[in-house]
């Protein structure tokens, strides 16, 4: 191609997608076929359109996101393995204008963490817990998280997770949704165009919620692949997430606005 | 003269945190500094000063709700006893780490493990050492009195913001507990949003166009990086060595003995020392303010003076590690102290002295 026809293309009327601008140039230290990039994306995308990034302070957890603040160009703070929502709170507390959310995993929300995510929730803290749930330890190798499938295989449940002697995956959502510290909650995935586009929604919603100081916690889960963790390759991996993931952790919303939707 | 009152050490505390104009309080009860909470949700200080105070769901997240706000540059602080502040040492090697200043009281009481609920000074090595993990240090206050509980919550936000560290207020049940006369300080306002910004640039307050993103992290993967970022931290250490060495001397001009201790077993020796100089034993007492740093240098000018030393301290023998590194070697000391709760009588300490130091010297 031309370099002239390449600058009659590259218009501003030509333009139907670019990068956010809070988003840095590092290089996501994510592996290739993994949720998280987008689920990064998609919370920038969200903070630049609603244009609160000079007000808006997010926290990192422990796990593959720890370096979470290496992407996000915002103001951000790096969490104790599980604490991220007490963080939050401190700073929300403090500073009760500014938009104050969580990155986690499901190791570190749902295992580690069980007590500040359900405190915080219960304290109904005005802020946004956004979950990544992967079903496994990604970070240190593939270990069963609190989230893993009954019989499925990790690095320490090799013969797949035997729920008699490891109990049963933690429905988190379903459990804080109970609370009435929980105004909004919300099941996505990020695998599609279309449930992009969802989970893109759902974000939005619950960031406005913050800005509006609509009373709770707007929590919104993301059921995410871990192609490396789960061994197997980014496309079959997605595919595993639909047969597998979703049919225990049914897409959709929860709680709306304080209210259960009902099915 | 500022305004007199007859407070409980914890509550002192509490009222010198308002006055202070601290932002936020986050703490979980236990016993022997429970009064501290109580305290600061009976003033309803958000109407008094617009300061934040909240029961947190457990000590670790206490002290992560400390983390948060001190990132976001606000000045924040907790409180607890011994088997709390085990808990949110985790917290505390975070922010150490990520150099987050605070201020953190122990109100200790006896161990190991739930121990008993009366006074204690057996976490002097968790307090002095680190007690978390990694390569740190914390400014360590001990205090004396009712009086320098108020004291010292304004002295220790002026050392951790001075220096972005945090700061541990090594108290113990007695003086947690006991009612003293205290001169409160007059109300200092709260910073303002101008103020944090001006003098935490490096807090996240938000992005602004004309600064890069700030990031409160005390991860490193890069080995590197991470090692210069220790050396950094030494470095400050050595600092806070060189400059902020705080003690106390009462007759030590004419010592031939000296009792070296702090907290409340240093009013304890005062009154042990008088009994002694009743007696015609010439004895004085230095009573280390700061315990990190310690008074290393005048310890050692002293132990050339003096024909022994007696480490007092309601311990097993903690700080007195301390005191012989100090001296190394240039004259005898010893420990005495009760454990478990048990608070040592003036005339305990007067018999350890005559025992172990006086009577011991005598053989050699």
């Amino acid at each position: 191609m031309s370099k002239d026809l390449l600058n009659e293309i590259i218009q501003p009327e030509n333009l139907v997608y670019k990068k956010t601008k809070l988003m840095t140039n590092n290089t996501l230290s994510y592996c290739p076929g993994c949720g998280h990039g987008t689920a990064h994306r998609l919370i920038m995308d969200v903070v630049e359109e609603l244009d609160i990034w000079k007000d808006t302070i997010g926290v990192a957890p422990v796990g593959c996101s720890v370096l979470a603040y290496d992407f996000m160009n915002i103001d951000m703070q790096q969490a104790a393995h599980g604490r991220a929502p007490a963080v939050a709170t401190g700073i929300k507390r403090c500073y009760p204008d500014k938009v104050v959310f969580t990155y986690q995993g499901d190791g570190d929300l749902a295992a580690i963490g069980t007590a500040e995510t359900i405190h915080a929730i219960n304290r109904g803290e005005n802020i946004i817990i956004v979950f990544i749930n992967n079903g496994i330890y990604g970070m240190t190798g593939g270990q069963m998280a609190p989230t893993t499938l009954p019989g499925m295989k990790s690095s320490t449940s090799p013969y797949g997770r035997d729920t008699e002697m490891m109990g049963n995956p933690l429905k988190m959502t379903e459990l804080i949704s109970a609370l009435p510290g929980a105004y909004m909650v919300t099941r996505q995935a990020v695998h599609t165009p279309a449930h992009v586009r969802k989970a893109k929604r759902a974000l939005k919603m619950a960031f406005k919620n913050q800005i509006e100081k609509k009373g709770g916690v707007s929590f919104v889960e993301i059921v995410s692949n871990c192609n490396s963790g789960w061994k197997m390759t980014p496309v079959h991996s997605n595919q595993w997430m639909v047969e597998n993931m979703f049919p225990f952790y049914p897409l959709g919303d929860i709680k709306i606005d304080g209210e259960f939707v009902n099915k | 003269m500022g305004e007199l009152k007859l407070m409980k050490g914890n509550e002192a505390f509490g009222e010198a945190a308002i006055r202070l104009g601290v932002d936020a309080y986050f703490g979980y009860p236990i016993t022997p500094q429970s009064e501290v909470i109580e305290y600061l949700m009976a003033e309803k200080p958000h109407e008094r000063t617009g300061m934040v105070v909240l029961q947190a769901e457990s000590e670790v997240a206490a002290i992560n709700m400390v983390y948060g706000a001190a990132g976001a540059g606000k000045k924040v602080m907790t409180s607890s006893s011994s088997p709390g502040i085990s808990l949110k040492m985790e917290g505390v090697s975070y922010m150490a780490g990520a150099e987050l200043p605070t201020v953190l009281l122990n109100v200790v009481r006896g161990g190991p493990g739930l121990g008993t609920i009366q006074p204690s000074q057996a976490d002097y090595f968790q307090a002095v050492k680190g007690g978390g993990h990694g390569d740190y240090h914390l400014i360590v206050l001990a205090p004396a009195s009712v009086q320098e509980m108020s004291d010292m919550v304004k002295e220790g936000f002026e050392l951790a913001f001075k220096y972005r560290n945090p700061v541990m207020i090594l108290s113990d049940g007695v003086i947690g507990q006991m009612m003293e006369k205290v001169e409160l300080f007059d109300h200092i306002p709260r910073w303002t949003d101008e103020e944090i910004k001006k003098n935490t640039p490096w807090a996240t307050t938000g992005k602004t166009t004309d600064r890069e993103r700030n990031i409160i992290t005390s991860l490193d993967l890069d080995s590197f990086r991470q090692e210069k970022h220790n050396e950094k931290l030494q470095a400050k250490y050595n600092d806070i060595r060189e400059n902020e060495v705080r003690f106390e001397k009462f007759n030590c001009d004419d010592a031939e003995y000296l009792f070296i201790a702090y907290g409340s077993s240093a009013r304890i020796a005062q009154k042990a020392m008088q009994l002694c100089r009743d007696k015609g034993i010439k004895v004085g007492l230095l009573r280390p303010i700061t315990l990190f740093p310690f008074p290393e240098k005048e310890i050692n000018e002293l132990a050339g003076q003096v024909k022994g030393i007696l480490s007092v301290e309601m311990s097993a023998g903690q700080m007195v590690e301390d005191v012989k590194l100090a001296v190394c070697g240039k004259t005898k000391v010893e420990h005495y102290g009760r454990m478990g709760g048990i608070i040592h009588s003036p005339l305990e300490v007067m018999a350890a002295l005559e025992q172990k130091i006086i009577g011991g010297s005598s053989n050699e």
